[in-house]
């Protein structure tokens, strides 16, 4: 009896078109099934997507970095007490823990132009990776506009609207959350901007701007400031964020599609 | 109207027919989510036991949603077929499982009972099945529909080609396009969920569609999804638009967050009659749905989410849609929190919608952050092939590359296809022969025919 092929798999001849998309085409097959090679490059994606979404910030690292900025840092939590109630409780999300809304009554700080907050979302990995650059730059070009700068909040297992339940209390002009992605097989380390003017309990998401995969291999962080800068100055001269700034396809910017897990 | 049940020495009062059906449904985030989740496990089945006691007539007199302040509680108490109804009148809703699992209940009867069901009914009868229930009765449902190529005919199953590209390049969507194609996926439809919602992108990608279809003369249909009123603005420009997509929801309010009111979708399904593009027949609505959209939107009126889900197929069926999909698990955990809450709403949709008679497939799919996986996947994949679900999703290795979640691929339909011997929709079929992407041994790829059909599609 012959013995049997040690590989049965069998490539396809279209590979070739794999330059044209990064969708997992071409993949060749066993029988109809797909090549163990293929499967494992898979998992391998899913597993890195899922260490993302269960990844911690370093806070006292990343309050190093940002004190870098000149600013005081703060670092705060939401609601939500561990990863499982969060990914359940999106509302427990977007409040913040009592002793974290107490610290900001008691910085009892005048309301400024500009409150950046930095929360780890669905991704804590890309905060890690990105936020730092970003945030420098931000806060420099910030400076240099004239604009003034509430101190930095770090806020753990937050979602995008804690940006209201911080507006509670800072009362900013405006406010932008840098916030973690929820992680794709071809990206895990996205990190999203959403500005939303004049925060404040009850706003929804259409009244803000997002602005998504901010990484080195996307938007890049030069790139994602510039256009925050050009945001931020276009939302005090109109007074509002949301769905009227939409349509200036320059910004790079979206309006907030209502089912993207905020 | 209270509902009171009791088991030992206690007494459970549920307050009204809404609070009965969220109660007894089977554990999810998001009625947990909503407040609308039993309290105890012992709760729950006390409100399945109560549930199963009452009267199906109840529905016809209690509306979840007042049918005053909601359009969609209009449409189904409004379109109610008092005389399809009459057989199963006298049932409770225990009545009822024990009838649809019996022989009488055969494929004719129930296509007969179907507009006598409302959507609550059907709700309220899978809450007290089994997984197996729910695949047993919705095997029995055939529900066949034609506008190319026939859909839904029993042994058979079909493939919407998902060729999504995060800036709809023309080039790569091709590319996914035709290794779907190669590996004998696109029956259902080529879909494309566009990055972009404006009229020009939209119209780009209708012609190239077209002109693919014309030029291989292939026996399918394509559809963009973009929002309706955009197709309907290239329907009234003649843009070749074959299928008419929309998402919908089970309630006015939810509706209206999806941008669309029920006269919005007759007039759109009035535009796309008028095109008479069809060849064998005019099913051409094909509607998106899944369960927590309601509650996403705020329009759940303390409805529980399967119960909202199964309203939104009392919509779907007044348009007599091509095929409807459930996109269950891509809403996220706070909604469906893990595999096996996928896996039951999976089976929960197919029934209610095949129970109300509609040609029912599904995305069979998860997100990062849900507590899911592939093999997640393959359980609630092979659950509904042998359900007889109308069609899947076919996506380059199961990873939408635009959209960002997981579904099935191209050689998930083939597995699916060759463990239960089903074959893809016939004239689909017939096509695959002739272009030599299959053989007649069955649900094999054959190489060299392959290969010059590639060679015929790049140049």
């Amino acid at each position: 009896m012959n013995e049997s092929k040690r590989n049965s798999t069998e490539t396809d001849d279209w590979e070739p078109l794999k330059a044209f998309t990064n969708a997992r085409i071409a993949l060749g097959k066993t029988g109809v099934s797909i090549p163990l090679n293929e499967s494992l490059q898979f998992r391998l994606a899913h597993a890195h997507a899922k260490d993302a979404v269960y990844s911690q910030l370093n806070v006292p690292e990343l309050q190093a970095i940002l004190e870098k900025t000149g600013l005081p840092v703060y670092c705060l939590k939401s609601a939500a007490e561990n990863r499982d109630i969060y990914l359940q409780r999106p509302d427990f999300g977007r409040l913040l823990n009592p002793s974290s809304a107490e610290t900001l009554q008691k910085l009892n700080s005048p309301p400024a132009d500009v409150c950046l907050i930095i929360a780890d979302g669905l991704s804590a990995t890309a905060i890690m990776k990105n936020a730092g650059p970003v945030v420098q730059l931000l806060v420099d070009k910030v400076k240099q506009a004239g604009f003034s700068l509430a101190p930095l909040l770090i806020i753990e297992q937050g979602r995008v609207a804690i940006t209201d339940a911080v507006g509670e209390w800072l009362r900013p002009r405006l406010a932008i959350i840098f916030i973690g992605e929820r992680p794709g097989l071809s990206s895990f380390d996205s990190m999203g901007a959403y500005i939303t003017y004049a925060p404040q309990p009850g706003l929804t998401d259409e009244r803000r701007n997002c602005m998504s995969n901010i990484r080195e291999q996307g938007l890049p962080p030069e790139l994602a400031v510039d256009k925050l800068m050009y945001l931020i100055q276009t939302a005090f001269r109109m007074q509002l964020t949301g769905v009227a700034l939409k349509d200036n396809n320059e910004l790079g910017a979206s309006t907030v599609y209502p089912q993207l897990p905020t | 109207m209270p509902y009171p049940f009791t088991i030992g020495s206690f007494t459970y009062h549920f307050a009204d027919l809404k609070e009965l059906l969220a109660k007894a449904s089977p554990l999810r985030s998001g009625d947990r989510l909503a407040g609308l989740a039993a309290d105890s496990y012992e709760e729950r089945v006390a409100a399945q036991m109560a549930l199963a006691d009452l009267p199906l007539i109840t529905f016809l007199t209690e509306a979840v949603i007042p049918y005053e302040t909601d359009e969609v509680t209009r449409l189904i108490i409004d379109s109610h077929d008092k005389q399809a109804f009459t057989p199963i009148s006298h049932f409770t809703v225990g009545d009822l499982r024990d009838w649809l699992l019996g022989d009488e209940a055969d494929t004719v009867m129930l296509r007969q009972i179907a507009p006598g069901l409302t959507p609550e009914m059907v709700a309220a009868v899978s809450k007290l099945m089994r997984n197996q229930d729910l695949i047993l009765v919705a095997k029995k449902c055939e529900v066949v529909t034609r506008f190319r190529n026939t859909q839904g005919l029993s042994g058979h199953l079909s493939v919407r080609l998902q060729p999504n590209h995060p800036t709809d390049d023309t080039k790569g969507i091709a590319a996914s396009i035709i290794d779907g194609l190669l590996y004998g996926s696109g029956d259902a439809m080529i879909g494309i969920n566009p990055a972009t919602d404006s009229p020009a992108a939209t119209a780009r990608l209708l012609y190239m569609l077209d002109g693919l279809r014309e030029r291989f003369d292939m026996p399918t249909q394509n559809c963009v999804l973009s929002h309706i009123t955009t197709t309907m603005q290239l329907v009234e420009e003649r843009v070749p638009v074959d299928l008419i997509f929309q998402s919908i929801a089970g309630t006015e309010k939810a509706n209206a967050s999806f941008g669309v009111s029920l006269s919005l979708l007759r007039e759109a399904h009035e535009a796309g009659l008028s095109l008479k593009r069809g060849t064998l027949g005019n099913n051409l609505m094909y509607f998106e749905t899944g369960q927590g959209s309601a509650l996403s939107s705020n329009g759940h009126h303390n409805v529980d989410q399967q119960t909202c889900e199964a309203r939104a197929y009392a919509v779907a069926r007044a348009f007599n849609p091509f095929l409807v999909n459930s996109v269950v698990g891509f809403i996220g955990p706070e909604y469906l929190f893990d595999g096996k809450q996928i896996i039951r709403a999976g089976l929960e949709d197919h029934f209610c919608g095949k129970l109300l008679g509609l040609p029912m497939g599904m995305d069979i799919c998860y997100t990062n952050h849900a507590q899911a996986d592939q093999d997640d996947m393959d359980t609630l994949l092979t659950l509904l092939g042998v359900a007889g679900i109308n069609f899947i999703m076919g996506i380059p290795g199961a990873d939408d590359i635009m959209l960002n979640y997981q579904s099935t691929s191209f050689h998930d339909a083939l597995y699916l296809r060759r463990v239960l011997g089903l074959r893809p929709a016939p004239e689909f079929e017939e096509w695959l022969l002739r272009q030599g992407i299959m053989d007649h041994r069955g649900n094999r790829l054959s190489g060299n025919t392959q290969k010059q059909l590639y060679a015929a599609l790049v140049t």
